[in-house]
């Protein structure tokens, strides 16, 4: 690694670059891959579920509990189609999934608010449908804020409460995580492919009867992704904040040192699967194999908590872990850089172990 | 090593799997000529270049190429290669001065000097008409102009040629070996591999491989004076039939029909080979003319490759 030569590196970086610029499909995808999944995530698939099937018990039957029915309603969360007299038969319904979602307020409703340490009303809920427990969590954010004088307090009102995003947007929540699943998808298969096509398309055999070092041919080859990837983090940060109101907390420059380190390490993932592949098809399905988990185990798709202690443990030597508690804390919660270095380690020493395996694996020879 | 000798191997082997594509190969190239690397497809010459450069581990033997041991200390040995592949392996979709750019840059040739050598090297291999066109849309032969001249950007000491010319019209031949001349009058010694015998014909020195065993090494001269076989060229109004009846016969190595003519390569071990021949036609009754004419390179080669099969075959 001594005596690196930074006109061979150039070298390299700029034929990456001229390459790129021609390949019509990467192009395209640096853009359009971070708007469709921006679109198709902040809209599409969104977990505000909205008119779900409901009935309800109303065995108090006040002024108050007939106020929270209507709140629920307001919600458009819930579509009341029915009112029934025991928790029993909201069970029933729920069972043959005539309803979704039952209400049941108890006689006692008021006395349980005053009392506050009891929830006042249930839920219950088809706990089937991930979504519907989703959307649960938002209905536990209805306060009785139309009656004046009110003494409620509004995380006692149901029984189901834990709910995570006060505003009930998801796209809220999503949107950052999505930088770094559109980073993770985007730079691991422009890099995974890098040595493979060079391979394929017979140019391998040139290129390391050339001076160039291992070294050198990796880090040339990473730098036009890198600033591909802060593109897209810019380009993401973009629609987060004009199409979803994402408020960003935090400060922007912990938001690229992040991105930066991120970027690093998925770049060297790539080059490591790139050192393995025999072709970019086989490239390409173990980006796949990589990714899958990345998405699932990260805390993109499910709550980091609820997932047992051996994913979790799984899930720590992922970047995208990290990168989601990183880039959530800093644009959700404001909190700044320095608060989550141990995060920041993670990559850091995931990016120099792929390197140096991807330094380690590549040879300058043919077989 | 000797300091005269620009490549020396010993017992040189590569074997993949149960094939031997380089077998106990003992090379001397001397510096400064053009070393030719004669073979028929599959004797084991691209793998020998290979093995050479340091790309390939050899099975066995020790390789030493301008004093550095390969594939050991082969990277300090690329700064002074030049290697062109067979196949072209320059980049398609760059154009042919970003093709020649990034060799420049990868040699790292200082800035000042890599617009010059271009420069110079679009002119010697006439490509100063297309420098803006992409390598990949180039024609078969401007595609090689274009290998030769990034092999050659960074003035190597020592140039490997894998086929350069096998797409090459004739005429652009004739430069190509031009410009491979100046290059050994400046110094640099060049090893090629070719099919041409016109092209081996050239060389200051061959070496003839045939399953990747070394079967002749000299001067065409040498290799023409000292070949195996007794050439018989024969003339007759039924060619056909003067090969069906010479063909595979006792003591005849190989017939080629060139139109009217036969040569025929009749081994050393036959005192008459006139009276050889001539008994086989008469026992086919085919009329013709025989005389022993002189050996060109083609009969050195096809002797020399042709034993090698039948050897194989007993
Ligand atoms: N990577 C490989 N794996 C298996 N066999 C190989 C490999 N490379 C070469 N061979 C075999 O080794 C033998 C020699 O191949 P090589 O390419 O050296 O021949 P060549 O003399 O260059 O032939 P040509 O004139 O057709 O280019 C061939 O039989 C070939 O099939
Ligand atoms: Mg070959």
């Amino acid at each position: 690694m001594l005596n690196v030569s930074w006109t061979r590196i150039y070298a390299i970086l700029t034929k990456e670059t001229q390459q790129l610029r021609r390949d019509r499909l990467s192009s395209g995808m640096i853009i359009g891959m971070p708007v469709v999944m921006c679109l198709l995530f902040g809209y599409a698939i969104n977990t505000d579920v909205r008119h779900l099937k409901a009935a309800v018990a109303d065995q108090a039957n006040t002024q108050l509990s007939r106020q929270l029915i209507i709140d629920a309603q307001a919600s458009q969360v819930l579509d009341i189609i029915g009112s029934v007299h025991t928790g029993k038969e909201i069970k029933e319904l729920l069972d043959a999934g005539k309803i979704r979602v039952g209400i049941l307020i108890p006689h006692d409703f008021e006395r349980r608010l005053e009392q506050k340490d009891r929830p006042a009303a249930q839920l219950l809920i088809d706990g089937s449908d991930p979504t519907i427990l989703g959307a649960a969590r938002s209905l536990t954010s209805i306060t009785l804020n139309n009656m004046a004088g009110s003494v409620t307090s509004p995380t006692k009102l149901f029984e189901v409460r834990n709910y995570y995003n006060a505003e009930r947007r998801s796209a809220v929540f999503i949107v950052p995580g999505l930088i770094g699943v559109i980073v993770t998808m985007t730079m691991i298969l422009f890099t995974a492919v890098a040595i493979v096509r060079e391979r394929e398309r017979g140019n391998l055999e040139l290129l390391i009867n050339t001076p160039v070092r291992t070294g050198e041919l990796m880090i040339g080859k990473v730098i036009p992704y890198i600033v591909i990837g802060l593109v897209q983090v810019t380009l993401i940060l973009l629609l987060a904040i004009i199409l979803f109101q994402v408020p960003i907390n935090g400060a922007v420059i912990d938001i690229y040192l992040a991105a930066l380190i991120f970027i690093t390490a998925n770049l060297m993932m790539g080059l490591v699967i790139s050192t393995f592949a025999k072709s970019q098809f086989q490239a390409m399905q173990m980006t796949f194999f990589f990714f899958l988990p990345s998405i699932l185990l990260s805390g993109f798709m499910f709550p980091f908590d609820g997932m047992p202690a051996a994913a979790q443990y799984l899930a720590e030597v992922l970047p995208l872990t990290h990168f989601l508690r990183l880039i959530r804390g800093i644009i959700l919660k404001g909190a700044n850089i320095g608060q989550m270095m141990w995060d920041m380690y993670a990559l850091f020493v995931f990016a120099l172990v792929t390197l140096g395996l991807a330094i380690a694996r590549f040879k300058k020879r043919l077989e | 090593m000797n300091a005269e000798l620009a490549i020396e191997s010993h017992d040189l082997t590569r074997r993949f799997g149960k094939l031997t594509a380089v077998d106990h190969l003992a090379m001397r190239v001397p510096r400064n000529m053009i070393y030719g690397f004669l073979g028929p497809n599959g004797s084991g010459k691209s793998t020998t270049i290979r093995m050479l450069c340091g790309l390939l581990t050899p099975s066995e033997g020790t390789v030493n190429v301008l004093g550095h041991k390969v594939p050991g200390d082969a990277e300090l040995l690329k700064q002074k290669i030049g290697y062109m592949t067979q196949r072209f392996s320059l980049y398609d979709d760059l154009t042919v001065m970003e093709n020649l750019q990034f060799i420049a840059r990868v040699y790292s040739l200082p800035k000042a000097k890599q617009l010059r050598r271009i420069e110079k090297a679009l002119q010697t291999y006439f490509l100063s008409d297309r420098t803006r066109q992409f390598a990949g849309t180039l024609s078969g032969g401007q595609k090689q102009r274009l290998a030769l001249a990034c092999a050659t950007l960074h003035k190597p000491e020592l140039l490997f040629l894998d086929e350069p010319t096998s797409a090459v019209d004739p005429q652009s031949r004739r430069d190509f070996w031009e410009s491979l001349f100046r290059l050994v009058h400046k110094g640099t010694t060049i090893l090629v591999s070719t099919h041409y015998m016109d092209e081996a014909e050239r060389c200051h020195r061959l070496a003839i491989l045939d399953h990747g065993r070394m079967v002749a090494d000299g001067s065409p001269q040498q290799l023409m004076d000292t070949i195996t076989t007794t050439v018989v060229e024969i003339a007759s109004a039924s060619p056909q039939d003067a090969h069906d009846a010479l063909q595979e016969k006792e003591g005849i190595a190989s017939v080629t029909q060139l139109g009217q003519r036969l040569r025929v390569l009749v081994e050393k071990s036959i005192d008459d080979p006139i009276a050889h021949v001539k008994t086989f036609l008469k026992h086919a009754n085919v009329d013709a003319q025989a005389e022993i004419t002189r050996a060109s390179l083609e009969d050195v080669f096809v002797a020399s490759t042709h034993k090698q099969v039948s050897d194989a075959e007993r």
